[in-house]
């Protein structure tokens, strides 16, 4: 018989309960998933009543707020805490974002703040993005030509050719987009390179100053790099930047198709 | 001592940092021939330089006629005179190569009609030494710093750069001559010890003012290197110098481009004056951040500033065209309107200033070799080290920081270091031995903190301490104060021996890590309050209320701050200012009133 059930040592289970300080009034629940690699019990959900009057107004306060004052042992990552650099991706109730760019107002009754789904996880919130990583480097996303440059001047583009990579260098590669994917999720160790690496590649696709278009569609020309994006769009739906790498992938599918 | 796990590691060159200066040093290390690690504690796009907004400062004359030495120029004037003017020459004849040089990377720069990249006015940049404002800031769109930090990072998997990430580097390992022949380093992910033997590290660790309690920077901006420096019996140079930026967002201190005043924003104070141009009538807006910073703190403390405390200040945009402000300043109408509930496009944004950079940092030369001076040179080079970037004091700052130039020092100076690199070393050369002390102090440190077992916590700690350093050495300063401020950042410094850690755990044990970081940090905001107890003038970004004049008699010469452990008392000294140029291609600016 085939099992449906999650295997046991992946439950999350119930786990602390942290009660506001005496006096709060203006009290929010968070669960927060926790998993220790080095207690060998399965990961948890702790419970975390936040005084909104004591806290900061973005979801990232309320993380630093539990490590610095309630439960230090808590591990997330987090750097600029103004949506650029990209570390504090987390999925919060269901949804993949980033923690500093968004309130706690958007949100409604209890928040759940999980790690970006379907990557290992190594401690809490902490999750392995080596394979993304690699995704990324592995498009090659440099600047590839060969016809000799000048050292002193720069290569002219004009601001339409430049207007192109608008919506596409301003990836941030917190991963939101790829983790979201449900054909990620199944294909990503697979070969398929995800919408995250995928935008990057028609990003210097675009470029008018690369000269390998044509080796670069040709590297996406497999059943599964590129071809196993299904349109189902939660890249789009989820980017904390606004971008659109669904389109870019439907723009790369054209330009392969068209290419054979 | 047995239970922690030693790995060694053998590189030519090991680069401290993955922002802009330690990638392009890494880059430039690889295609000289070393074998390079570069290690970070943050995955390397992650760094603060992805943070830099408006642009890169180069003559290249895209919109106007200008020249490095109209550059040269205002950086000395921006740096109140007290910048080296053989680097800051270096520095600015090499700056449009270096843009060149990013561009060829894939840079995508905006541009203008002709192709050319796109240039905007920026604080304090002129041509024709002052004569009028001129476009100088080479810029993509409002996020040039995540142009270049993407594209190098970029450049360096092209170029297979060896990198360490999410290791957390703890000390410098000196020998016994004062050289300096590798780093230890915690790896985050499984808490093993990491031991680094190299004939040369490369400081790129950025900036520390995260000691301020309001900070533009990044959590991960924890003065990571002045620590090393200091701890490896090495001095910090000019810390006393801290840039106030004049538009940080109020509130969470989030940076709000200068390009917005280069784009023709301006401030107003509570009666709706234009008062820039009472502190700057020439320059007004655009004159340089410690002025601007003075200015919006006088017109506050005077009682006009903005909101209900009236303790802010508002800068327009709304008055520029909906789509331009789109097209040349969208990151910071996003962060105006997700931190402040600002739509810019229709009404002013609330600034104030907040601690940005840091001027000072490990002093180096112009080839970005660390010095420590000895009893008959002022200008020795420490064997084996180097720093670049903000955790460096070229210096080209000097007393303060044009906007645009530190993008330019990070790629400038971190292929400097290459280039030296070339001429002093050979790839595969013989190592100096590894001293048996190498590991201890890492080692103990991180015990002591996995056994602490005090009743204050981390953020406790580092909390008084940035109040303190708000509180008693901020914009203006005086004795007084930063008198108190000394002593209770002491006693702060002492109650880090009551921290406990409530983590033991090995695995991404951030607990330890912002620990460790606030050690740094305390170095550094001693550092910084001791330096500027012993300037008794007002220079550039340091502003003495009981000494309002610049002293170029008594006080034209560099800091030196000494004070490796949290209880020694700080240590003074200074070195001369470099009064001379590189080449006979331009003559020695001398001093003089410095006036936008």
């Amino acid at each position: 018989m085939v099992e449906f059930a999650l295997p046991k040592n992946s439950v999350v289970v119930k786990g602390k309960y942290f009660k506001a300080k005496e006096g709060a009034k203006n009290i929010r629940i968070f669960e927060i998933y926790r998993w220790d690699p080095e207690s060998g019990e399965n990961p948890r959900y702790d419970t975390f009543e936040i005084d909104l009057d004591d806290c900061g107004p973005m979801i990232l306060d309320v993380l630093m707020k539990i490590k610095d004052e309630i439960d230090t042992s808590l591990v997330f990552r987090r750097s600029c805490r103004e949506g650029i650099c990209g570390s504090c991706s987390f999925n919060i109730n269901g949804k993949n974002t980033l923690a500093c760019i968004r309130k706690i107002n958007e949100y409604k009754g209890k928040i759940r703040i999980y790690p970006l789904p379907h990557r290992p996880v190594i401690k809490d919130l902490v999750v392995d993005l080596s394979t993304p990583y690699a995704q990324y480097e592995a498009i090659q996303p440099w600047l590839k030509a060969d016809t000799p440059i000048e050292q002193d001047k720069e290569r002219l583009q004009s601001p339409q050719e430049r207007a192109k990579l608008d919506g596409l260098w301003e990836c941030i590669l917190c991963f939101c987009c790829s983790t979201s994917c449900p054909s990620y999720w199944w294909n990503g160790e697979r070969g398929y390179f995800g919408p995250s690496a995928l935008l990057q590649a028609y990003r210097w696709v675009e470029d008018s100053r690369d000269e390998y278009m044509g080796e670069r569609l040709a590297e996406l020309d497999d059943h599964s790099r590129l071809f196993s994006c299904h349109t189902i769009m939660n890249c789009m739906d989820v980017c904390p930047k606004n971008l659109n790498p669904g389109k870019a992938i439907a723009e790369l599918k054209k330009l392969v198709v068209s290419r054979n | 001592m047995s239970k922690y796990k030693i790995v060694d590691h053998s590189f030519d060159v090991v680069v401290v940092g993955a922002g802009g200066a330690g990638l392009r040093s890494a880059l430039g290390m690889v295609e000289a021939g070393f074998s390079v690690a570069c290690i970070s504690k943050i995955f390397p796009t992650r760094s603060h330089t992805i943070a830099a907004q408006g642009g890169i400062g180069a003559a290249l004359s895209n919109v106007n006629d200008d020249k490095w030495q109209y550059h040269m120029y205002d950086t000395v004037k921006g740096s109140d005179w007290l910048g080296d003017q053989d680097a800051i020459e270096y520095m600015c004849k090499n700056a449009a190569n270096a843009v060149y040089e990013l561009e060829h990377y894939g840079v995508p720069f905006s541009r203008l009609e002709n192709g050319k990249i796109y240039q905007r006015k920026f604080g304090g940049h002129t041509r024709n030494f002052g004569e009028s404002m001129v476009e100088r800031a080479c810029a993509a769109a409002d996020m040039t710093g995540h142009a270049m930090l993407h594209t190098l990072y970029q450049q360096c998997l092209k170029h297979k750069v060896q990198f360490f990430i999410e290791y957390f580097s703890t000390d410098l390992i000196m020998d016994e001559e004062g050289a300096c022949v590798g780093v230890m380093a915690l790896s985050l992910e499984d808490g093993i010890i990491h031991r680094f033997h190299s004939n040369m590290v490369v400081l790129a660790t950025g900036g520390g003012n995260r000691c301020y309690f309001s900070s533009t920077l990044a959590h991960t901006c924890t003065g990571d290197g002045y620590g090393m420096a200091l701890r490896a019996g090495l001095p910090l140079q000019d810390m006393e110098f801290v840039q106030f930026h004049p538009t940080g967002l109020y509130g969470p201190g989030c940076l709000i481009t200068e390009a917005a005043r280069g784009e023709g924003g301006y401030f107003t104070n509570s009666e709706g004056e234009r008062f820039m141009e009472r502190y700057a009538p020439s320059a007004k807006d655009l004159a340089s951040r410690d002025v601007c910073s003075r200015a919006l703190t006088l017109e506050i403390r005077e009682g006009r500033g903005v909101g209900k405390n009236k303790d802010h200040i508002h800068l327009h945009l709304e008055h520029i065209d909906s789509h331009e402000l789109h097209e040349k300043l969208p990151g910071i109408i996003e962060t105006a309107k997700i931190f402040a509930d600002v739509d810019l496009t229709k009404e002013p944004c609330p600034v104030i200033p907040t601690a940005h950079y840091n001027m000072g940092g490990v002093p180096t030369n112009y080839m970005g070799e660390v010095i420590k001076p000895t009893a008959g040179n002022t200008e020795a080079v420490v064997s084996g080290l180097m720093a670049i970037g903000e955790a460096a004091s070229v210096s080209v700052h000097g007393a303060n920081r044009l906007g645009s130039n530190s993008l330019l020092d990070l790629v400038v100076f971190g292929k400097a270091t290459a280039l030296r690199a070339k001429e002093i070393m050979k790839p595969g050369a013989a190592k100096r031995l590894m001293p048996a002390y190498s590991a201890e102090s890492t080692i103990a440190k991180i015990d002591a903190l996995l056994e602490s077992k005090g009743t204050s916590s981390v953020y406790e700690v580092r909390l008084a301490m940035q109040r303190a350093m708000q509180k008693d050495a901020s914009v203006f300063r005086q004795k007084d104060s930063l008198t108190e401020g000394v002593a209770s950042i002491d006693k702060i410094a002492g109650s880090m021996d009551n921290i406990g850690l409530a983590d033991k755990s090995l695995v991404f044990n951030y607990s330890l890590v912002e620990a460790l970081e606030l050690e740094n940090l305390m170095l550094t905001s001693r550092a910084i309050i001791s330096s500027a107890l012993s300037r008794e003038e007002s220079r550039g970004a340091h502003s003495r209320e009981d000494f309002p004049e610049r002293d170029d008699v008594n006080y034209l010469k560099h800091t030196l701050a000494y004070g490796a452990q949290k209880k020694d008392k700080v240590v003074i000294d200074t070195r001369p200012v470099h009064t001379w140029t590189l080449t006979d291609e331009v003559s020695y600016i001398e001093p003089k009133k410095r006036v936008y």
